[in-house]
């Protein structure tokens, strides 16, 4: 745990709603977080849970209507960002928060070369003549390792394959120099090998600039090798987080323990068999006031049936904490599930 | 890219190989003999077959055909027989004319078609785009010669501001020119405002809402610079074509505008002829219609080619 010095952003109570005409959709509904610096952080839920409108309303990229960022902050080096006016928050976009899209197909213009995409945005943030620009980006190409950078510079994001435009998006963040890199969903595009590579790549950035790094993604299996702390999502709330371990020793919600018996495990021995999460995704369209989890919870009791959402609490005294009633790696260990 | 250029040039003189085709078998489908038609019932045997033979219509048909082409290709479109006058030379009296008046129509609906179109997407659902998207949809609506005739009723008689008949050339009298074409252009532009507001605006509105657009903001990147670097250049490609179909209305389609203005171009020569079945006329506009369309298309094509890297890639 670092001091406040060390803390790049604090993300508290959020909220961010879509107004559609069937009523509210609470995309995100109160969520407060923290990122230390070059701290890598993992933000894990299933499709739809809020996890990018999380992360797009911190530079309040949320297209309104019928977005609307409702209320909460988020301090980024001392200032909150959702305070910032159009033009202030454009110079932090790119500049000192970079984000990286899970499209690599459409995140990249198809009619502008690679090379002009990327000096365009260096010279968006840096007072540097076209031709500096040029080599600042091709430097950055080099830095992700795209082989024969000046060429590639030159080509169209279609001749290129979906992990090297990814590559491209990593370079881009690397050209402006971006204090904190959001990745959201870097991988879930791309084929096992690439996943890996664009991963491995990406950390290993990270670490090398001292950056620090959100990744988005609802395979918890990929981000427990890199991640220092895990935030885990559903329905727009946050309902366990701690530190990479301990949530991998001990996870305490029954969602988390539904996400990692879904996935595989890349380092276990024994051939553990995957057991989806049963039951669909909630609505977050004006959802009832009980455990968004609750249809779907395997551990569900009256108290979760009888009360309103559970807030997250510490558990286990540390740094661990919960938004459930239930806190199932007490019970395993009581019941011997 | 020359090998892309060089195809699509291929592929055009095929086509126009196959229109000249159509073009010189016209005087010959149609029932009753040309000169006959011209002369009238009365005519003597000598007359009839001077003109005969002044127009090879003596000759075997194949002959006919190269003998046309190679003098077309010449410049010598033939003389009409009705008017005695220099098909060539007329045509290069009456050709300026209509450019004159139809490339004004092509700058103005393009600028205004593409600038309502943006506007109308960035401020989609605002008042400002209900009342341009309504007025493009009247302006798609509303026939052109009625839009012409309201047009002259309220400026040329009504106001009396604006000349509504003939056409003043511009080495002649800039200004007057200016005037002359002021409702002839309005009134030509009118439906190709419309069509490419529309389609410019649901361009935009699909670009918009690219992934790369959202890359472009999560850069920095201003609204003005995204709207006009980013965007609008994705959203042009479909109006290619549309533009490419305004070059030939300009030559084909001024028909309706040149007559509601009496404007001495080719629209209302090739009615002219039309009426007076004036074969030699109506074929040298055919062909000079088709060759602008023919080369209006190629030039759609090379321009997809320059905007479209895609497109351009795929002929390396
Ligand atoms: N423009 C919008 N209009 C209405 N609802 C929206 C809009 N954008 C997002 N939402 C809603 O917000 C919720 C959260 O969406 P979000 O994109 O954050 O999910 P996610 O966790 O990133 O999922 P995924 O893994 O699919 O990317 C979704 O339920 C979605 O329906
Ligand atoms: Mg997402």
């Amino acid at each position: 745990m670092g001091g406040y010095s060390n803390r790049l952003l604090e993300v508290n109570n959020l909220r961010t709603s879509f107004f559609i005409t069937e009523g509210e959709v609470k995309a995100v509904d109160g969520i407060s977080y923290y990122i230390d610096k070059e701290e890598i952080v993992a933000i894990v839920g299933e499709s739809g849970c809020g996890k990018s409108v999380s992360q797009m309303s911190i530079i309040q990229l949320i297209q309104s209507p019928p977005g609307k960022i409702l209320g909460g902050e988020a301090i980024f080096e001392g200032r909150d960002l959702l305070k910032l006016n159009s033009s202030e928050i454009r110079r932090v976009r790119g500049a000192e928060i970079a984000f990286i899209f899970q499209e690599p197909m459409t995140a990249l213009n198809p009619v502008i070369t690679v090379g002009k995409q990327l000096s365009k945005d260096i010279r968006t943030h840096k007072k540097v003549s076209r031709k500096e620009a040029w080599n600042i980006a091709t430097e950055a190409l080099k830095a992700v390792k795209i082989p024969d950078p000046e060429k590639r510079m030159k080509n169209y994001p279609f001749e290129m394959s979906g992990g090297m435009r990814q590559r491209v998006m990593i370079a881009n963040a690397v050209a402006c120099n971006a204090n904190l890199i959001i990745a959201d969903e870097p991988t879930t595009a791309l084929d096992v090998t690439t996943q890996a590579q664009v991963m491995e790549l990406l950390v290993s950035i990270v670490k090398e600039y001292k950056t620090s790094l959100i990744v988005v993604t609802h395979n918890l299996g990929l981000v427990t090798r890199y991640a220092d702390r895990i935030y885990v999502m559903y329905a727009g709330r946050i309902v366990e987080s701690g530190t990479c371990k301990e949530i991998m020793k001990n996870p305490s919600h029954p969602y988390t323990l539904g996400l990692l018996k879904s996935v595989p495990k890349l380092d276990s021995d024994v051939d553990e068999k995957l057991i989806p999460i049963t039951g669909a995704p909630p609505t977050l369209l004006n959802a009832p006031d009980t455990c968004a989890f609750l249809p779907r919870c395997p551990y569900a009791s009256e108290i979760c049936r009888c009360n309103s959402k559970p807030e997250l609490h510490k558990i286990n005294g540390g740094n661990h904490l919960i938004a459930c009633y239930r806190d199932i790696a007490r019970l395993k260990n009581e019941h011997d599930y | 890219m020359f090998y892309y250029i060089s195809k699509k040039l291929f592929v055009s003189l095929i086509t126009l190989f196959i229109i000249s085709l159509f073009a010189f078998s016209l005087m010959h489908l149609l029932p009753g003999d040309p000169v006959i038609n011209v002369l009238g019932e009365g005519a003597t045997d000598e007359d009839i077959a001077y003109w005969r033979s002044y127009y090879n219509l003596d000759q075997p048909i194949l002959k006919q055909y190269v003998l046309w082409v190679r003098n077309f290709i010449k410049g010598d479109m033939g003389v009409s027989l009705m008017y005695e006058e220099d098909v060539s030379e007329t045509l290069a009296r009456r050709l300026p004319v209509t450019l004159a008046v139809g490339i004004p129509i092509c700058i103005v609906s393009i600028f205004f078609g593409i600038l309502f179109g943006v506007i109308t997407a960035v401020k989609r659902g605002t008042w400002i785009d209900q009342v341009l998207t309504t007025m493009a949809n009247i302006g798609i609506a509303s026939p052109l010669f009625w839009f012409a005739i309201m047009l002259i009723l309220i400026f040329g008689m009504q106001l009396n501001i604006l000349p509504f008949r003939g056409f003043v050339a511009p080495s002649e009298n800039f200004v007057e020119y200016l005037k002359s074409i002021a409702l002839p252009v309005a009134a030509g532009s009118l439906g190709f405002v419309a069509v490419i507001t529309r389609q410019t605006r649901s361009n935009m509105l699909e670009v918009l809402n690219q992934d790369y657009i959202r890359t472009a903001r999560a850069n920095g990147l201003s609204e003005v610079s995204i709207l006009f670097t980013e965007a609008l250049k994705n959203a042009l490609i479909p109006i290619i074509t549309i533009m490419g179909m305004q070059i030939r209305i300009i030559v084909g389609g001024s028909i309706i505008i040149e007559q509601v203005f009496s404007i001495p171009g080719i629209g209302s020569w090739l009615i002219r002829a039309i009426t007076n079945r004036d074969y030699w006329i109506v074929q040298a506009c055919v062909l000079v219609i088709s060759i602008v369309t023919v080369f209006s298309n190629l030039l759609v094509d090379i321009l997809y080619g320059f905007i479209d890297p895609r497109i351009r890639k795929k002929w390396r």
